[in-house]
């Protein structure tokens, strides 16, 4: 079931200037940073079966190179917090294995611009043995790491892995955005008996979301698969994945003040896709934007206007669908170009108006 | 400097057929038994065999020089080696008459090394290896006609034919893959699992000598030494990657010693009894919390590297021929276990004919059998599947996802 959140959040930038936005909380909402949220997560489940553990580069004595992981080498030791040489092909590949061969492995890629260099694993290894085997052999493993932009870490460090291992049959590929997408989505991750990626943001780790007790419970999971509408409007439909959703909301608030209502809905899993949600919505709203911070060929943005086109909301539509996404350039390094390179709200602002056809 | 010149000429032979045809007097080779136990019917239980030379990279032991071999182990041993032999000639026909499609790679000449693996192993032990894979995924358990079957892509293969000759799994056996040394970190993985939960299996992880120059083996070595994992990657030298022979791939020909602070043993795989002896010798070692270990088998495959390839570019006929005559596997135990009176030749022709019964009625189903349903191609996609339908070449009419299989490692 779609359900309706308004987001409560204060964004705190690591060691620079702290926006707050005074908001009334929720009586019974707590804040955790999306970094609690996946350390707490990690811990529950390892708690939960011994079969889980992580490995990758960093996670143990280092407390994670973004800290994700801190305290779990501490308390679970060596054998279930692995710290891995700077072999990515070598360790993903001993990952599936170990996945084949009886545990439940969390495999992490620093960044997923590594993760090529263990692209084979993940496809070849992990995502199609299940078939290929007619069924004898599954994989129950996570692949988990920040990916997209950062901020300021040049072209190799920036790029969105999200069209690339969402097109893959036989993957599960999760986005999450808010806290409670990243506790619920990464527990449902290593629960589940299929391979998982999941694509976490760097620049969210710090960020912090009010949830509710139940996100803080240790059976708190989210299904994969399943969109959340983050704010309902009639006017337009917004459809963004990770951190674009933050940048979807920001947008949609200005644009309120204008009395243009949008519909922002937060994907949460990129395979599957929830279509019938976005379907649904496009139906009410009659339009769509979609927003990814990703390049746009063979975006995810590309997918969902194809989806749509060819489902029965195209006969709703006013106007025709337009995908705010990354700049088609390998990211540059100075702010300003990288600024510009990575969409903004008033990308989204100008796109909503053009669609809406207002000035 | 003419040593030096006599040196290098010498090398210029291929010289995986130096390490194989002049190992050693191979027809001097079956002694007789100095133990034997009660005769019966005119063969005696068991016999000892010496086993051939091993050579060691930073081991001070070697695996024993001696091996018992059974009768019903010697039947067994000939028997398992004759079924792969006449599976993989079945094989080559069926892909000459069209009936198997895409790649098919073949193990004649290799049948010492699954079957001498495979007799030392435990329940608990798992195996991996690359698409060279019929022989293992026989031994590990698969029957002919799922073999043959998954080669013709029919119901009754391993995969119900949706693998085909490159991806053939059973318990304990995770492959059959395709991408040409993913399988040893992979199976390095499996190892750790063993350590992890404490099973006590080992893992063997096989590669051949094309194979041995990728970069992930050494990653995997690395981590496998770092953290002690039971894991035994194993080299199927048989002389060639595809076309290019050892010496044009690899600045470092043994393979035994490339794992450098892995230690390694060199075998003569055209011995099962070689092979058997190395493998016990290494459970014991990796059972021991003593870590990995890098083999290297040396051994010759008769056909091209596979059904598209002739294999006579690159080598001679001469050469597949002295190998053929002075140095196959099958003909060199047969030579051991009659010559010491465990079995008569007269069992060993009635084996034969059985072999033959048996692969040629496998073939028979294999051509005959039909193919899943077309729509079976979208059933296990995913274990826990969380769409119903699966997208086909047009929006207008999905597939509908079913599972169907009985997970092999459900855990």
């Amino acid at each position: 079931m779609n359900h309706v959140r308004r987001v409560f959040y204060r964004e705190r930038l690591s060691g620079v200037l702290s926006q707050s936005f005074s908001t009334s909380r929720a009586a019974t909402a707590s804040q955790l940073t999306v970094r609690d949220a996946l350390n707490s997560a990690l811990d529950e489940e390892m708690e939960r079966d011994e079969t889980v553990f992580l490995m990758g580069e960093e996670v143990a004595q280092y407390d994670g190179a973004y800290k994700i992981s801190r305290g779990l080498w501490k308390k679970y030791g060596d054998k279930r917090v692995i710290d891995t040489p700077i072999t990515e092909s070598g360790f993903a590949g001993i990952a599936v294995g170990a996945a084949m061969g009886g545990l439940r492995p969390v495999c992490e890629f620093m960044t997923f611009n590594f993760s090529m260099q263990a692209i084979d694993h993940v496809v070849n290894s992990a995502s199609k043995t299940f078939y290929m085997s007619a069924g004898l052999i599954h994989v129950p493993i996570v692949f988990r790491g920040p990916n997209g932009a950062a901020a300021g870490v040049g072209a190799q460090h920036s790029q969105c892995f999200a069209s690339w291992y969402s097109q893959c049959p036989g993957l599960k590929v999760v986005s999450p955005y808010s806290s409670e997408d990243a506790k619920g989505l990464l527990k449902a991750a290593i629960r589940d008996p299929d391979p998982v990626v999941v694509l976490e943001n760097e620049l969210l780790y710090g960020t912090s979301f009010d949830v509710s007790d139940e996100v803080l419970s240790k059976d708190f999971v989210l299904p994969l698969g399943k969109a959340v509408v983050e704010r309902e409007g009639q006017h337009i439909t917004l459809v963004a994945h990770s951190r674009a959703v933050m940048l979807a909301l920001e947008a949609a608030t200005a644009l309120a003040g204008e009395g243009v209502e949008c519909e922002v809905i937060n994907l949460r899993s990129l395979r599957p896709l929830d279509e019938e949600t976005i379907v649904k919505s496009v139906i009410k709203t009659h339009n769509l934007v979609t927003v990814e911070q990703g390049w746009p060929q063979c975006g995810i943005g590309s997918e969902i206007c194809a989806r749509v086109v060819e489902s029965p909301a195209y006969h709703y539509l006013e106007s025709p669908v337009i995908r705010v996404t990354g700049v088609d350039v390998p990211m540059p390094y100075a702010k300003s170009l990288e600024i510009a390179c990575i969409p903004q709200p008033h990308d989204v602002i100008k796109a909503v108006k053009k669609v809406l056809k207002i000035k | 400097l003419l040593r030096d010149e006599i040196k290098i000429k010498t090398e210029m032979l291929s010289k995986i057929v130096r390490a194989v045809v002049t190992q050693s007097q191979s027809n001097k080779r079956a002694l007789a038994p100095f133990m034997t136990s009660v005769r019966r019917g005119g063969t005696v239980t068991e016999a000892t065999f010496q086993t051939q030379p091993y050579k060691l990279h930073r081991l001070d032991e070697p695996p024993s020089t001696t091996s018992i071999c059974s009768r019903d182990d010697a039947l067994l041993f000939y028997r398992q080696m004759q079924i792969i032999r006449r599976l993989e000639s079945a094989s080559s026909n069926l892909y000459k008459e069209k009936a198997i499609r895409g790649f098919c790679h073949l193990y004649s000449g290799q049948e010492a090394i699954c079957v001498g693996v495979k007799a030392a192993l435990r329940s608990q032990d798992s195996v991996i290896t690359a698409y060279r894979d019929h022989g293992w995924a026989y031994v590990m358990g698969c029957s002919i006609v799922s073999i043959m079957a998954e080669l013709t892509g029919r119901t009754q293969g391993v995969a119900r034919g949706k693998g085909g000759s490159m991806h053939m799994y059973t318990k304990n056996f995770y492959g059959g893959n395709g991408i040409v040394g993913a399988q040893v970190p992979v199976g390095a993985g499996v190892a750790l699992a063993n350590k992890y939960l404490e099973n006590g299996g080992i893992c063997v992880a096989l590669y051949g000598d094309g194979a041995a120059n990728q970069g992930q083996l050494y990653e995997a070595y690395n981590m496998a030494k770092l953290m002690s994992l039971p894991a035994v990657f194993i080299c199927e030298n048989n002389g060639y990657g595809m076309g290019t022979s050892v010496d044009r791939a690899s600045a470092s020909t043994n393979y035994y010693t490339r794992g450098d602070y892995v230690p390694g043993i060199w075998i003569d795989g055209m011995d099962v009894l070689s092979v058997r002896e190395a493998i016990r010798y290494c459970i014991d070692y990796c059972t021991s919390g003593k870590g990995p270990l890098v083999l290297e088998v040396a051994t010759y495959r008769y056909h091209g590297h596979s059904m598209s390839d002739p294999g006579t570019s690159y080598r001679t006929r001469d050469e597949i021929q002295e190998v053929r005559q002075t140095r196959d596997p099958i003909m060199l135990f047969k030579d051991h276990i009659i010559g010491a009176d465990l079995v008569t030749a007269d069992e060993l022709k009635k084996i034969d004919n059985e072999v033959r019964k048996e692969v040629d009625e496998a073939v028979k189903i294999a051509k005959t059998d039909k193919e899943i349903a077309v729509q079976e191609l979208a059933t296990d996609v995913y274990l826990n599947p969380v769409e119903t339908t699966i997208r086909g070449t047009t929006p207008f009419d999905p597939y509908t996802h079913r599972r169907l299989s009985k997970v092999a490692n459900l855990h």
